[in-house]
């Protein structure tokens, strides 16, 4: 064990380059610990197998080098790469532009933001250190987690979205993530989003970048949702085939505040996406579930932990994984119902469609549970389309890759049913269907 | 219309058609019936196109076409439709979306035009007032949460809808009540025409006081053993199977 430090990967001695280099070009004064968090990586390391949390995902054998932290795109680069951006076009929305991590304020509505709205850009929120800079990194468990500290050692760009109290925004935020073709780079970005008591917002996320290029996106978004508010989030990675992003969405609720967060992935030839939920106040209800179709080589990882802190939550989580091909799907879960947390109500499930014998599912449901009067469960099923369903459909003339497809959309449909907004529910089918359509 | 001749089939290691000929001719209603056991599903699903079977010999000729060279999907292209015995339930898929899926990949296969959304609705409309089927159910998925009834009478409303011309019913009177079994028979009244044909399988004459048979046929063993009008129904409600069961056992 003492030999640890002679280990030490090229990706990891790489970061630590990166950060020496990086870390000139931080402001000292700001309120991020960028040092701190960079140490605390730099003790663990990148994670591998033999490290619980990562024992199916294992980054550390997949990030072999690691990308330089990518500089702002010029304005004619970003502006390429946004034209053939494709998550939630189309969709009426204020749209905020990340391209390579950094915010294109060119590129962005920051002029249109709606009514009871605030959006500052992060850098100009850390310079001025403003006040809901305090509500970064929401959820305490998500501070001990190598992906997340490496986000913020790394920290580039982001925004702060604070919603005033009360205020039910109806047009939704989009924040666009794009990444532009050329070299590999990784970025790092936080988007702190701030909802007041009983304000409500819909917020939509997409993730796209260009394929054959090994970039390595780190994106995270801390939340806190005030009582009685209502937070409703749906995401798409549609990154590059060579991409391995990683993602942490960390939110901590007050009383009778609802969040609703749906995950569909369909890119990255690696993907963690980490969900961390903190039920602060009592009577919260939460929806998280996700949805991601696999092709040959792929890995996609969802690891969930939802910390039931007080009376009354409710949970239910719902991850469907479509493997075709060699691919790989990790769902990890974790439920924790502490002892004041009574009446808890928490329900997870994770379910795999196989479509090729090569691929593999891998299910680690935890509950860890200190309270006496609450229902929690789990379940995790895994298996190849139904050949009677498939001869049903077939005997009424659909051919065999028809009746498959409908099948497939039908098992994942379930999960993406739960998004509120029509548009973004849409946009999500429309992302299966042209995952089924290239598929063949 | 329909023509089997000499068809043997197997599923693993059980032979269950011994050399069945059967002949439906063109508009004819024609009933099996036959103990438990004797084969009758496994014809239907042979029929439909059903992977699991192996057919070691025969033939099944629709309009002189060997149907067994062909898929499920083209065979119901083809105009075979199986009323299935139990209709399967298809979470997440909504029946209108499946009807018109259905609709749709069948005139294509057959190099016919797709029916545009209005066209469609007015024919699923149509139909589903004859088979007294609630609106409301065609909005939620396919069978899911349909009584045995209901479930029946949406097979018949995609028999009406696709228009095929040689219709399998797998006991479809199994689990329906009088009222039900009175609305599938006139659904499927309805539909007897010149250029299609039906195959009635079931245990019970009852279904034949509805929907009234040119001929019965009476299957033990994997074949044909006896064929009559539809006198022969009756008869064999008054003596039972037992006659058909001594020849098994001998």
């Amino acid at each position: 064990m003492a030999d640890i430090a002679n280990l030490r990967t090229s990706a990891e001695t790489g970061l630590s380059a990166l950060f020496e280099s990086a870390r000139k070009g931080f402001a000292s004064e700001d309120k991020i610990s960028r040092e701190e968090a960079f140490r605390f990586f730099e003790a663990v390391g990148l994670p591998s197998r033999r490290v619980e949390a990562f024992k199916y995902t294992d980054l550390r054998a997949a990030m072999q080098e690691a990308s330089a932290p990518a500089e702002a795109p010029s304005l004619e680069a970003a502006r390429a790469a946004v034209a053939g951006a494709t998550g939630f076009a189309g969709l009426d929305a204020v749209r905020l532009t990340f391209v390579n991590g950094h915010l294109v304020r060119e590129l962005s509505d920051l002029d249109r933001v709606p009514a009871g709205v605030t959006v500052t850009p992060l850098n100009d929120a850390l310079s001025a250190g403003h006040a809901l800079l305090a509500d970064l990194a929401p959820v305490v468990q998500a501070r001990d987690n190598p992906i997340y500290q490496l986000n913020t050692a790394f920290l580039a760009d982001g925004a702060v979205i604070a919603v005033e109290a009360g205020a039910k925004v109806g047009q939704p935020l989009h924040l666009r993530f794009v990444g532009t073709q050329g070299e590999a780079f990784s970025t790092a970005t936080r988007v702190l989003v701030s909802l007041a008591d009983e304000a409500e917002l819909t917020l939509f996320e997409s993730h796209e970048g260009p394929d054959g290029i090994a970039y390595q996106p780190n994106d995270a978004v801390d939340v806190t949702v005030g009582a009685r508010a209502a937070l409703r989030h749906t995401r798409l990675n549609e990154e590059g085939d060579k991409a391995i992003a990683l993602s942490t969405i960390s939110v901590r609720l007050a009383d009778a505040a609802h969040l609703e967060t749906v995950n569909l992935v369909t890119g990255a030839v690696l993907s963690r996406h980490q969900i961390y939920l903190h039920f602060a106040g009592e009577a919260v209800t939460v929806v998280v579930n996700g949805a991601a179709m696999l092709g040959d080589g792929m890995l996609a990882d969802s690891t969930l932990l939802a910390d039931h802190a007080a009376v009354g939550g409710v949970s239910r989580e719902m991850f469907k994984t479509v493997i075709d091909g060699e691919a790989t799907g990790v769902f990890q879960g974790k439920i924790i119902v502490r002892q004041a947390a009574q009446k808890t109500d928490g329900k997870m499930k994770s379910d795999c469609l196989l479509l090729s014998d090569a691929g593999q599912m891998m299910n680690k449901p935890e509950l860890e549970i200190f309270a006496d009067d609450v229902a929690c469960g789990h379940g995790a099923t895994c298996g190849a389309p139904d050949d009677d369903l498939l001869f049903y459909l077939m005997a009424r003339g659909l051919p065999r890759p028809v009746a498959e497809s409908l099948l497939v959309q039908a098992f994942v449909g379930e999960a993406v049913e739960a998004v509120t907004h029509e548009g973004a529910r849409d946009a999500l089918i429309g992302a299966i269907e042209g995952w089924l359509a290239a598929r063949g | 219309m329909l023509e089997i001749k000499n068809l043997v089939v197997r599923i693993e290691d059980k032979q269950i058609l011994n050399g069945l000929n059967l002949t439906v001719n063109d508009g004819e209603v024609a009933a099996i019936m036959g103990p438990n056991g004797s084969g009758k599903s496994t014809l239907s699903y042979v029929i439909a196109g059903k992977e699991d079977y192996e057919v070691l010999d025969g033939e099944i000729l629709l309009d002189g076409q060997n149907i067994l060279e062909m898929g499920a999907d083209e065979r119901a292209a083809a105009g075979v439709f199986l009323a299935f015995q139990y209709p399967l339930e298809i979470p997440g898929v909504g029946t209108m979306t499946f009807l018109k899926a259905c609709l749709n990949a069948q005139r294509r296969a057959r190099g016919e035009s797709e029916l545009s959304t209005p066209d469609f609705i007015r024919k699923v409309n149509g139909a589903a007032d004859t088979l007294e089927i609630n609106k409301e159910m065609l909005k939620r998925a396919l069978n899911v949460g349909f009584s045995g009834g209901e479930k029946k009478r949406m097979e018949i409303l995609q028999m009406a809808l696709l228009e095929p011309k040689f219709c399998v019913l797998d006991e479809t009177d199994s689990g329906l009540d009088i009222d039900a079994l009175r609305i599938v028979s006139e659904g499927v009244n309805a539909l007897r025409a010149q250029g299609r044909s039906f195959l009635v399988i079931t245990h019970y004459q009852r279904l034949l006081n509805y929907i009234v048979p040119d001929v019965v046929h009476v299957m033990s063993q994997g074949r044909i053993v006896k064929s009559g009008g539809k006198e022969l129904a009756l008869e064999l409600e008054a003596s039972g199977y037992a006659e058909y069961r001594a020849n098994e056992a001998a």
